[in-house]
């Protein structure tokens, strides 16, 4: 599975690409806007720049559901089953943890079961160097389960992801949980 | 003193044309509220400061977007638009005494609900994610009692702009041969438009309403739909604030945390994806074909997407609950993926067209108000892309509430794509508001344009950049984590806030001190004339 620093890499890339030809393409239209010269706009080039709209605006989502792969496993988790499962719950702007620590191993596929008590949080996985790996919102009176199947080896914090009011800047678990190579819980 | 020249005179100016001017000054007041506030939460972010405890953090940013939002646009945008549809349909406004309350509910409520939030520190958000609004362990009652009664007064006042404008629209002026409000109506909602599209170029029906009053008239039912939603929102939360009053602790789980949340985009969205959008595309129209003088580069089709705008943010708001796992999957890929990419579409087109528009009269000269409207057009073209792409399943797993959101998309939409579009706007009604007033300075006009250009475009990118490495929005790192983006990003805003004081100083200069506080003293002519009669 991809991990996700690569597919926030790509997202860079083509965004500030995009970012890049539309400045150029802005400039020369301003500096060209005061000249004079030939003026008419061809209705062909309008309806192929809708045709490229719509392409694109379809086309995004169907080339992410097929190479980002989590989107296809989120849309459809229920319908498969994971190598573990952990509850986690919030109260009072509080994670309250398994009593074992979380230890997975790379390859293995895992659902984060989160509830509140009380209040909408956040809950979201964080790298030491505290990119993110993945978040969810937590809703109180519904089910909130993330599914996650973990490539890399390493040890991630959790961190709240959405605001719960002041007090929620402190929800942090550091080393909460820890991702190690394949086959070492087996030996 | 007396303005540049002494050209403008405030006595000259008519009851309308004052009204405008009022809620021009306002806005831009609230503006220099939003752009100080900014600041102080750009310095915190960077440090925290001693003078600023983490609970007036959280109510200036709680008070932040909305100030800038009912406070600074509603305001600006409401007196032009109100000055605007008569000016456009060559009739007086409906009723003038409706327009003057419409302004007092928006100045007023807006000062209410900043000040109860400065004092009280009631801070749920603007997102108002249920049940916080009711967390009384976190908020006082008393002052979200209040808070909430600013924003009711903002709502009401929003329904009086709408009555105003559809009433203007459709209704016969004293005097006046009997007019046509249920066709003039229908235009301006787009149902003749719509019709046309399906009909030979010689069968087709005249449109009785220009294509800006159109703009104006579909925005103004998303932001009806949105008063309603704010409304009845507001008055939940106060039944819980007034129980809590009272010493009655209500059951907070009486109400569905997910609908509640359904139900708050669907009504917010009618505001960011709605009429923010549609206001947007008809100000570009307007402002092309006025700079120009030349009709609108496909017209039909321009008027064909305003109507699919109105629906489409009727069925979009779903993008905000993609990380929310309960949302069913078939409103997240419908209405969170397809029916939002619509935007896309709906915007580019309004892009092409603008651009089309302004193509077909070159050569032009660089006015101000064009440079703006070009500023606009790129902030739109910068921030619904990257609006797009958070609105995936799979790339919002990892860019939901991070600095992405709130720096590329909203505040590159709103700062660059959209104030500066409202400035294009204020250059371009200056002499019409102020019957000839001489602009103070070009060099102040012109740093202006480039600071606020650089200083949006450049926060926005920096808070993205420390988004994509992680950054969340709302909340405070105390380890210096993200340093070097936020002072970036400070840098930035320093820019946005130079920018605007020498734009202020610059109208300032142009009315003089007395034709601004002369803007605010009672009008002596109090005909219906929209600019002084020849």
């Amino acid at each position: 599975m991809v991990d996700s620093t690569l597919v926030l890499k790509g997202q860079t890339i083509a965004y500030s690409c995009y970012c890049l030809v539309i400045l150029l393409v802005m400039t020369w239209f301003a500096l060209r806007i005061t000249r004079p010269g030939k003026s008419k706009v061809n209705p062909i080039l309008f309806y192929s720049f809708v045709g490229f709209l719509t392409v694109l605006g379809v086309s995004l989502h169907i080339v992410t559901y097929n190479t980002i792969p989590w989107a296809e496993m989120d849309l459809n988790r229920h319908e498969i089953t994971p190598d573990k499962s952990f509850a986690i719950d919030v109260a009072n702007h509080e994670f309250l943890l398994p009593a074992e620590k979380m230890i997975v191993e790379v390859g293995e596929i895992v659902v984060f079961d989160v509830t509140s008590k009380d209040l909408t949080y956040g809950f979201g996985l964080f790298r030491k160097d505290n990119t993110m790996l993945f978040q969810m919102q937590v809703v109180p009176g519904h089910r909130n389960d993330i599914m996650w199947k973990f490539v890399k080896p390493g040890i991630y914090s959790i961190r709240s992801t959405e605001y719960s009011g002041p007090k929620g800047i402190a929800m942090v678990v550091e080393n909460a949980v820890e991702v190690v190579p394949e086959g070492t819980l087996s030996k | 003193m007396k303005g540049e020249e002494g050209l403008f005179k405030a006595e000259s100016l008519t009851a309308m044309q004052k009204l405008t001017l009022r809620f021009v000054v306002v806005g831009l007041v609230y503006y220099l509220f939003v752009v100080v506030e900014g600041m102080i939460m750009r310095i915190v972010e960077v440090e925290q400061i001693e003078m600023i405890s983490q609970e007036q953090f959280f109510a200036i940013l709680t008070a932040h977007p909305l100030v800038g939002i009912f406070g600074s646009t509603y305001a600006i945008v409401m007196g032009a638009f109100l000055f605007l549809v008569p000016y456009l349909m060559k009739k007086p406004l409906y009723s003038m005494k409706l327009a003057h309350w419409n302004f007092f509910l928006i100045t007023a409520g807006t000062f209410i609900f900043w000040l109860a939030g400065f004092i009280s520190h009631y801070a749920p958000l603007y997102t108002l994610y249920w049940p916080l609004p009711a967390d009384f362990s976190q908020f006082n009652p008393v002052g979200g009692a209040i808070f909430i009664l600013g924003i009711a007064l903002v709502m009401v006042g929003s329904m009086f702009f709408v009555i105003n404008i559809f009433k203007t629209i459709a209704y016969t002026p004293e005097g006046w041969e009997k007019q046509p409000g249920a066709k003039l109506l229908g235009s301006a909602l787009g149902t003749v438009g719509f019709g046309n599209l399906f009909k030979k170029k010689s069968k087709r029906k005249e449109h009785l309403v220009s294509l800006p009053v159109a703009a104006i008239a579909r925005g103004s039912v998303d932001v009806a739909l949105n008063a309603g939603i704010l409304l009845f929102t507001g008055l939940l939360i106060l039944v819980y604030m007034i129980g809590a009053i009272l010493g009655y602790d209500l059951k907070d789980t009486a109400v569905d945390a997910l609908l509640y949340k359904n139900w708050f985009w669907w009504g917010l969205d009618l505001i960011a994806d709605g009429l923010v959008l549609i206001f947007v595309a008809g100000t570009w129209y307007l402002l092309a074909t006025m700079i120009t003088g030349k009709r609108l580069f496909m017209q039909n089709i321009a008027r064909a997407a305003l109507l699919l705008e109105l629906v489409v943010s009727w069925t979009v708001w779903s993008h905000h609950l993609l990380s929310d796992q309960a949302q069913p999957a078939f409103l997240k890929v419908v209405s969170g993926e397809m029916v939002t990419a619509f935007e896309l579409i709906t915007q580019g087109l309004a892009f092409f067209i603008t651009l089309a528009t302004l193509w077909a009269a070159r050569p032009l000269k660089m006015t101000n108000e064009l440079k703006f409207l070009l500023g606009g057009l790129l902030g739109f073209a910068l921030a619904v892309p990257a609006g797009i792409m958070q609105a995936d399943v799979g790339l919002n797993r990892i860019l939901h509430n991070t600095q992405w959101i709130v720096g590329p998309h909203v505040h590159v939409a709103i700062l660059v794509g959209l104030t500066m579009t409202l400035y294009a706007a204020i250059y371009l009604l200056l002499p019409i508001l102020t019957n000839g007033a001489k602009l103070y300075s070009q060099k102040l006009a012109n740093l202006h344009f480039w600071f606020h250009l650089l200083g949006g475009i450049g926060m926005g990118a920096f808070m993205g950049m420390a988004g994509l490495k992680g950054m969340l929005r709302r909340t405070l790192y105390f380890n210096g984590e993200y340093e070097l983006y936020m002072i970036l990003a400070l840098v930035c805003g320093g820019l946005l806030l130079i920018g605007f004081l020498l734009f202020f100083f610059n109208i300032v200069m142009t009315l003089g001190v007395e034709g601004v506080i002369g803007v605010f003293k009672p009008v002596k002519n109090k005909n219906k004339d929209l600019v002084p009669a020849e």
